[in-house]
């Protein structure tokens, strides 16, 4: 059980005490100046000496932070081990690499164009980002709503930075997905008369989140997952791809699997690869604790480079404004936006609120990065600081009952170390949550320089521009799995494939050499090593 | 100095840090984990574990990612564990009771042992949803199951060998099918985007000025 601290007792009660005046006063959004300011100030984005340039390979001179530098140009799993590309263990039509929700669509469209598809994962199929998406998923479905209105507020929420036509596809094929959706069975939070129950989200105009309950994604990816066993679609599990295998006419011609147990390795032969490898978080990018899953090492855009494919917003996180601060076991994890959109604000150790909830979650997160470094208003955690997220507004708006309702997650997650969420607010910090960039596609899904490599899902950069609002990323996945899945489905009938060859490899680990690097660390990393460490 | 706990992993003893969980000491103590190791964060149900503190006799699950480290306890993780899983066609299941008799017979017979419930990481009441779909309230067993991470410990508990989760996964799929009631406006808004209705709407936005956008975004609309 959580003991809280004699002076976070005492902010606290600071926090209870203007609770009334917060509810009748919401604080005010800010104008577009101030926006810039506080990110300018604040975001770890803007954090110069956490980048450098990348020195070979398609973004040459382009910068990203260090830790994915480490892994672009680290040292290939490859080099070290006897392959033989002549003996084929599979053989297969479409090869998607990724067991989460983008994957999974992908390989169920492919499948529903008649190609042989497997997917390969080196967790189980579900153990993915999206089984842990909470809050929702969006799309322009109300009479008051359009897609277009939905563009602008991605558009903007992005910094004017997404690729148009991504975008477009995004928002336009959103209600037919959540269709989709609700036709193979997915549970989606309805009143009586089937209308959708929607939700603002940070950054958004209209109510457009639809949700099932604060199980969003893992109702989602539990569906997807029986879908794609009851095709029988088979899925290599606990294996990885840790370099893809191209003809010699340069199209991509598969993968080299390795069995994350045995070690044993295996080659995969196919006529279009779906790279669906999620994001990042698990690299800890300038120390931020993570709410990502445990495979989330970027290693899609280590294999896609390594093969030329180019990268797009390499450069910019998503750190979700609230992650858990406190108690210490559960340090970073979610606390979903779906806890402000239901009426939580954000307060201070002096129980002022200093920013309105749902500003877009770059803002939010600068902003409470601010409050404690700049202006020390924050609260001492194990771990470090954080503010308060005040969790009993939810009731006083929506009325008893509500929080079990509708964030029963989140009342479990607390509960388990003595906390109950409806009666005591909960101490947050941002959290490392999700990549902005990947690898560069254009709207069929391919990618722009690589003939037969598609990509979906989180691995994908400029759907969403420099910043992702909350629910256009379970939206995402859902759009371009099925999208890239569809493309594969078309493609693989007109592939011939040449003699196989990692010859790309060899030529990339030249070009590290001409660069003066020597790199001895191995990549794609696959896992990140926490042994010997304490709460991760 | 930090508090340390002894535990037991797999009967072997380590002493850790009071403050960490089971999934965090078996790292501390040297483990690599491969598998038993999904979301870390209480969705994705890989971690499962069973334990026992010394001297207690009642055996315990829990999910190893939400559970903190106790003195004395000793622990065995469950990365695997064979639920049956039957295969089906969506789109030809009929939401009756005779699906759950066809593809499920076992859950007829539990003998309401109560162990699946006792059970559960998550803290549903399995039996009670099990119930259910013995009756063909997919409503009822979608509703009472939602919280499932299907972590299978329930199942390695049930001497009828029912594959609880499963059971449940297959209640909310036909539930939210066939039961839920239909979204009009959803197949309203599918209809007119097939038509083409937005097209021109959001071209025209492609093509403005990022000034002229940034101008529309600042100042639009937001629905209270």
């Amino acid at each position: 059980m959580y003991k809280y601290t004699q002076e976070q007792l005492d902010s606290m009660k600071k926090v209870e005490a203007t609770r009334q005046e917060r509810l009748n006063n919401l604080f005010a959004r800010m104008s577009a100046d101030e926006k810039q300011k506080v990110l300018k100030e604040n975001h770890p984005d803007y954090i110069d000496s956490a980048y450098e340039e990348l020195k070979v390979g398609p973004n040459k001179g382009g910068k990203v932070l260090h830790e994915l530098a480490d892994l672009l140009q680290g040292r290939s799993r490859v080099l070290d081990m006897d392959i033989d590309l002549t003996k084929i263990d599979y053989d297969v039509d479409v090869l998607v690499i990724g067991g989460g929700g983008s994957g999974s669509c992908a390989a169920i469209e492919a499948d529903n164009a008649g190609a042989k598809v497997m997917m390969v994962t080196k967790l189980r199929i579900g153990d993915a980002n999206t089984m842990m998406a909470e809050g929702g998923i969006q799309a322009a479905d109300k009479p008051n709503d359009s897609p277009a209105i939905h563009y602008l507020d991605a558009f903007g929420g992005g910094h004017f930075a997404a690729k148009p036509e991504l975008l477009y596809k995004l928002v336009n094929d959103a209600p037919d997905c959540i269709k989709w959706l609700n036709e193979l069975g997915v549970m989606f939070d309805k009143d009586k008369d089937g209308t959708m129950i929607t939700t603002h989200g940070g950054g958004t105009s209209r109510k457009r989140m639809h949700a099932c309950k604060d199980y969003s994604g893992a109702e989602i990816m539990r569906t997807l997952r029986d879908e794609v066993l009851n095709r029988g679609i088979p899925v290599v599990d606990f294996t990885s791809a840790i370099e893809l295998i191209k003809d010699v006419e340069g199209k991509v011609a598969g993968a080299v699997l390795l069995n994350m147990e045995t070690k044993e390795v295996k080659i995969a032969r196919a006529k279009t690869v779906v790279i669906a490898t999620g994001g990042a978080g698990r690299l800890h990018y300038q120390g931020f604790p993570t709410s990502n899953h445990y495979g989330a090492t970027a290693d899609g855009l280590v294999l896609g480079y390594r093969a030329g494919a180019k990268l797009l917003y390499a450069d910019t996180l998503q750190y979700h404004p609230t992650g858990v601060a406190e108690p210490t076991q559960i340090f970073g994890a979610l606390v979903t936006e779906k806890v402000r959109s239901l009426g939580a604000q954000l307060v201070n150790k002096d129980g002022k609120a200093f920013v309105y909830s749902l500003e877009t979650r770059d803002v939010t997160a600068s902003s409470i990065i601010r409050e404690c470094r700049q202006r020390d208003n924050g609260i001492k955690t194990t771990d470090g600081e954080g503010v308060w997220l005040d969790t009993p507004m939810i009731e006083m708006i929506g009325g008893e009952g509500t929080i079990e309702k509708r964030i029963p997650a989140m009342l479990r997650m607390f509960g388990k170390y003595g906390i109950d969420i409806r009666k005591d607010p909960i101490l947050v910090y941002p959290t490392l949550h999700y990549q902005n960039g990947g690898l560069d596609i254009s709207a069929d899904g391919m990618t722009t320089n690589v003939p037969n490599l598609f990509v979906a899902g989180e691995a994908v950069g400029g759907i969403h521009g420099r910043n992702r609002l909350m629910g256009n990323s379970l939206l995402d996945i859902i759009v371009f799995g099925r999208n890239a899945g569809k493309s594969v489905g078309k493609v693989y009938k007109n592939v011939e494939l040449k003699e196989l060859t990692l010859d790309h490899v060899k030529a990339f680990d030249a070009e590290l050499k001409d660069a003066g690097l020597n790199p001895t660390k191995l990549s794609p990393q696959l896992l990140p090593n926490y042994t010997k460490q304490k709460n991760i | 100095m930090e508090k340390m706990v002894n535990i037991f992993l797999f009967g072997k003893k380590y002493e850790v840090p009071a403050s960490l969980t089971i999934m965090t000491a078996m790292e501390y103590a040297g483990y690599q984990l491969v598998r038993g190791c999904g979301c870390r964060n209480g969705f994705c149900g890989a971690c499962a574990t069973i334990y026992r503190i010394k001297g207690d006799k009642e055996l315990k699950a829990c999910l190893a990612c939400q559970t903190q480290v106790e003195d004395n306890m000793y622990v065995a993780t469950l990365p695997f564990f064979p639920l049956v899983k039957q295969v089906y066609d969506i789109e030809k299941v009929t939401p009756s009771q005779q699906i759950m008799m066809q593809l499920y017979p076992e859950i007829y017979a539990c003998i309401g042992c109560y162990a699946c419930t006792k059970s559960c990481t998550q803290d549903l009441n399995v039996m009670q949803y099990i119930a259910y779909a013995q009756r063909g309230d997919f409503e009822k067993c979608a509703e009472e199951s939602f919280d499932c991470v299907m972590c299978g410990v329930c199942s390695s508990r049930c001497p009828a060998g029912i594959s609880h989760p499963q059971v449940a996964e297959l209640s909310r799929r036909i539930y939210g099918k066939y039961i839920a009631p239909e979204t009009q406006h959803l197949l309203d808004r599918v209809k007119e985007i097939e038509d083409g209705k937005y097209v021109e709407l959001i071209e025209t936005l492609m093509n403005k000025p990022i000034e002229e956008l940034k101008e529309l975004y600042n100042n639009r609309e937001i629905e209270k």
